[in-house]
């Protein structure tokens, strides 16, 4: 081929030839198909319904509910709404899955690095913790803890007495309710600030540790603040709290907060589950940190536990996080394996009985399915955020 | 992302599998399949439960083969399809079986905003407690405080939540899923008292692992006519479901049983005669074969022969006819003349 000399650059292609125009036209015309056709079976849907008599839309969410539920977070009681029996529902979902995440990763971390202890004992214990939870199904393992774990304990008037102020019987745990009187928030206040100073304390100790090697010891200062504070607040106000007792009173014990056994049941079971698939996770992603890693920080002088802390597990964390997020968005949907044992969750108490009582199934199977995608997404980006954080950066 | 889409292709193929489906000449639907899908409980003695080979029995499940032999000519000719109180509706309104017959409560909020129609009665039933003899308790007045086992997307359930309100006491609400469960529930002390239709709570009592040692409370707190369910707008196959069982309350009124069918065909009564499709067209305007009641009462027998075969005093649940009885006996089951 001839050349003139001048360097062979391409021209701009015509929009129609470009990729990248292409590109962003076809997706468009892909989203634009697929938000019509969505939109064309909901309109199709509901107008379908309508011709059969069925009542459609939101409304009901206005109407009173008229049943029980036996557990609620807020406010609740029969003569509220449909509405209200949602909010019911998901703040139930919300408890168990949160509590189970928390109880999940701690449980999960210790078993996983337990798992690789040089002690056999200790060794063998989290392999047949690990062996065993994985490999029975969820659903059976609620069931046990439900039937042959609580279902055994004794009924309300045997119940187990725990200093004549916790009860623990078939019908759950009873404990002591604490009352706030006006003065109270003084010790919340303090809890707020127990915190907000240990959060500032730990970065302004792990900064000056990078610039001059000394230690700063945080973790007893912090918890001196976090437990201090509030304490203080309460001598400062004059002990502005009241104890509710619970008491036995007919058939069952009044006054106190009950955990029902429902809870219990689900909590231990998604728990212990998905601790054993986090063990898993923890364990490959300890073994996947090189083992020069730890000789070298021996080598230095650091000894075995703060190699684990400060050395391993931070680097670890990068292959951890990851899979660590579907197990965090399993239990989540796990969680509503509920309906089993009659835990009022979201599937329970709306998809179960609020779609039962009006009928309206698929606002209700939507509305349900937005909740746990919602929920879904809104981990997946805080685990996102967090491994963003802990990513390697290329220096 | 593909999780998200996923998600929503999914949802939205649930929709579609609701909305997609045609209004439908059900009782052609029958006659092409050769079989009546019909849908029933999970398992309550008397009204629908299965055996150990399958085979269904109960006065709901009566119900449904005497469609089955008024239409198809076959009483045998039904699939059963078990489902909790939850799943009833859904499975109707999507086509999933053609009729319900699965002791379900006419209301007005089923019946006028679920796409549904009630075709008729086939038993007057109320609710009730049955609680453990031991806690001394004979009325449900003194019932505040209790732990109630209760079956989810119930009529019971805002019953009692309505019953517990007007007498200013308190519940818990331990809801469970099916029956079974819930006399679970009760035998495990759970709860303290299960509360469903009373019919029922003779049924529950003889799955209990202790029958005696539990008694039913005397208050009856509302009204269950429990009836077979039909789609709305298909007004041929409601009238074929709602005459059969007005057929069979009919035949028993004027003395037509599964034992005299035969010698009835000569009767002269003029009822009888209707009835029986020796005279007039009842079954061609209903769509039917003339003689559809010869079917139906030869294999399944009037409604009083239902009744005593599956829930009557000589069966394990042991029901009086109580208001179940027709009309000229003291109850109060009217049909509508066949004419
Ligand atoms: N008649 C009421 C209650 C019907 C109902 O589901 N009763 C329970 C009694 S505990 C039942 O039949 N369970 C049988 C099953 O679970 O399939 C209604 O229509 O809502």
């Amino acid at each position: 081929m001839e050349s003139d000399g001048t360097p062979l650059r391409p021209g701009r292609p015509k929009p129609w030839n470009d990729p990248r125009v292409r590109a962003v036209v076809f997706q468009i015309i892909a989203a634009l198909t697929v938000a019509w056709v969505g939109w064309t079976l909901f309109q199709n849907t509901i107008s379908n319904m309508e011709s059969r008599g069925i009542s459609t839309g939101f409304g009901f969410l206005n109407s009173t509910a008229g049943f029980g539920i036996i557990m609620s977070l807020i406010e609740y009681d029969e003569t509220m709404t449909y509405g209200r029996t949602f909010l019911v529902g998901l703040a139930n979902t919300v408890l168990v899955s949160g509590l189970g995440i928390l109880l999940a990763t701690v449980v999960g971390f210790v078993m996983g690095v337990a798992r690789l202890s040089s002690n056999w004992l200790v060794r063998k214990v989290a392999l047949a913790y690990i062996e065993i939870f994985r490999n029975i199904p969820l659903l059976l393992q609620i069931f046990f803890w439900y039937f042959a774990v609580l279902g055994t304990l004794p009924g309300p008037r045997q119940a187990v007495n725990v200093g004549d102020v916790a009860f623990l019987s078939n019908r759950g745990i009873v404990l002591p309710k604490p009352i706030f009187e006006p003065g109270a928030w003084l010790i919340g206040a303090g809890l707020a600030a127990g915190l907000v100073v240990t959060f500032f304390m730990a970065r302004w100790a792990r900064r000056r540790q990078a610039a001059t090697g000394e230690i700063f010891p945080v973790l007893p200062i912090g918890t001196v603040l976090i437990l201090g504070l509030p304490l203080l607040g309460y001598l400062i106000q004059g002990g502005p709290v009241s104890w509710d007792i619970p008491a036995l009173g007919g058939f069952n014990f009044r006054g106190g907060i009950t955990a029902i056994p429902e809870l219990g049941a689900l909590l231990l079971a998604l728990t212990l589950y998905t601790a054993s698939f986090i063990a898993e996770i923890v364990r490959s992603g300890i073994e996947s940190v090189s083992k020069g890693q730890t000789e070298a920080a021996l080598a230095l002088g650091l000894p075995p536990r703060r190699v684990l802390r400060l050395i391993i597990i931070p680097q670890a964390m990068r292959v951890i996080i990851p899979p660590l997020t579907s197990q965090y968005l399993n239990l989540t949907k796990n969680s509503s394996l509920a309906v089993a044992i009659g835990y009022p969750d979201l599937v329970n108490v709306f998809m179960g009985t609020t779609l039962n009582q009006t009928g309206q199934a698929v606002e209700i199977v939507a509305m349900t399915m937005a909740v746990y995608l919602s929920i879904s997404l809104f981990i997946s980006l805080l685990m996102n955020l967090y491994n963003r954080a802990v990513a390697l950066k290329e220096r | 992302m593909k999780k998200t889409i996923m998600t929503v292709g999914l949802a939205t193929a649930g929709l579609v599998a609701l909305g997609g489906q045609a209004q439908a000449a059900t009782l052609d639907d029958v006659r092409d399949a050769g079989q009546l899908r019909c849908g029933v409980s999970t398992g309550l003695p008397g009204f629908s439960q299965p055996d150990s080979d399958g085979n269904w029995t109960g006065i709901d499940v009566d119900t449904c083969r005497a469609v089955a032999a008024a239409v198809l000519g076959d009483a045998e000719a039904v699939e059963f399809v078990p489902l909790t109180a939850a799943e009833r509706f859904t499975a109707l309104q999507s086509g999933e079986i053609d009729m319900l017959s699965r002791n379900t409560t006419w209301t007005t909020t089923r019946d006028a905003s679920l796409g549904l129609n009630f075709t008729g009665t086939n038993y007057y039933d109320g609710q009730g407690f049955l609680i453990d003899e031991a806690l001394g308790i004979d009325s449900a007045e003194q019932l505040d405080g209790a732990a109630v086992c209760v079956q989810a997307g119930t009529t019971t359930e805002l019953n009692l939540a309505d019953y517990f309100r007007a007498n200013d006491m308190e519940f818990e609400a331990v809801v469970v899923d099916s029956s079974e469960a819930s006399a679970q529930a009760f035998d495990n002390n759970r709860c303290d008292v299960l509360t469903s239709d009373t019919s029922q709570l003779a049924a529950l009592r003889t799955q209990l692992s202790d029958p005696d040692g539990a008694v039913i409370l005397p208050e009856v707190i509302s009204k269950e006519p429990l009836g077979p369910v039909v789609r709305q707008g298909d007004d041929e196959w409601f009238n074929v479901v709602k005459w059969v069982l007005f057929g069979q309350i009919n035949a028993e009124e004027y003395g037509i049983s599964s034992a005299n069918v035969d010698e009835m065909l000569e009767s002269d009564n003029p009822n009888v005669a209707r009835i029986l499709g020796t005279e007039g067209n009842m079954g061609e305007i209903l769509g039917l074969d003339d003689d559809f009641m010869v079917d139906v009462l030869t294999q399944i027998g009037n409604y009083g022969e239902m009744f005593e075969r599956n829930v009557g005093p000589n069966t394990p649940i042991g029901l009086s006819r109580g208001v179940n009885e027709l009309w000229t006996e003291g109850g109060i089951l009217y049909a509508p003349p066949f004419r």
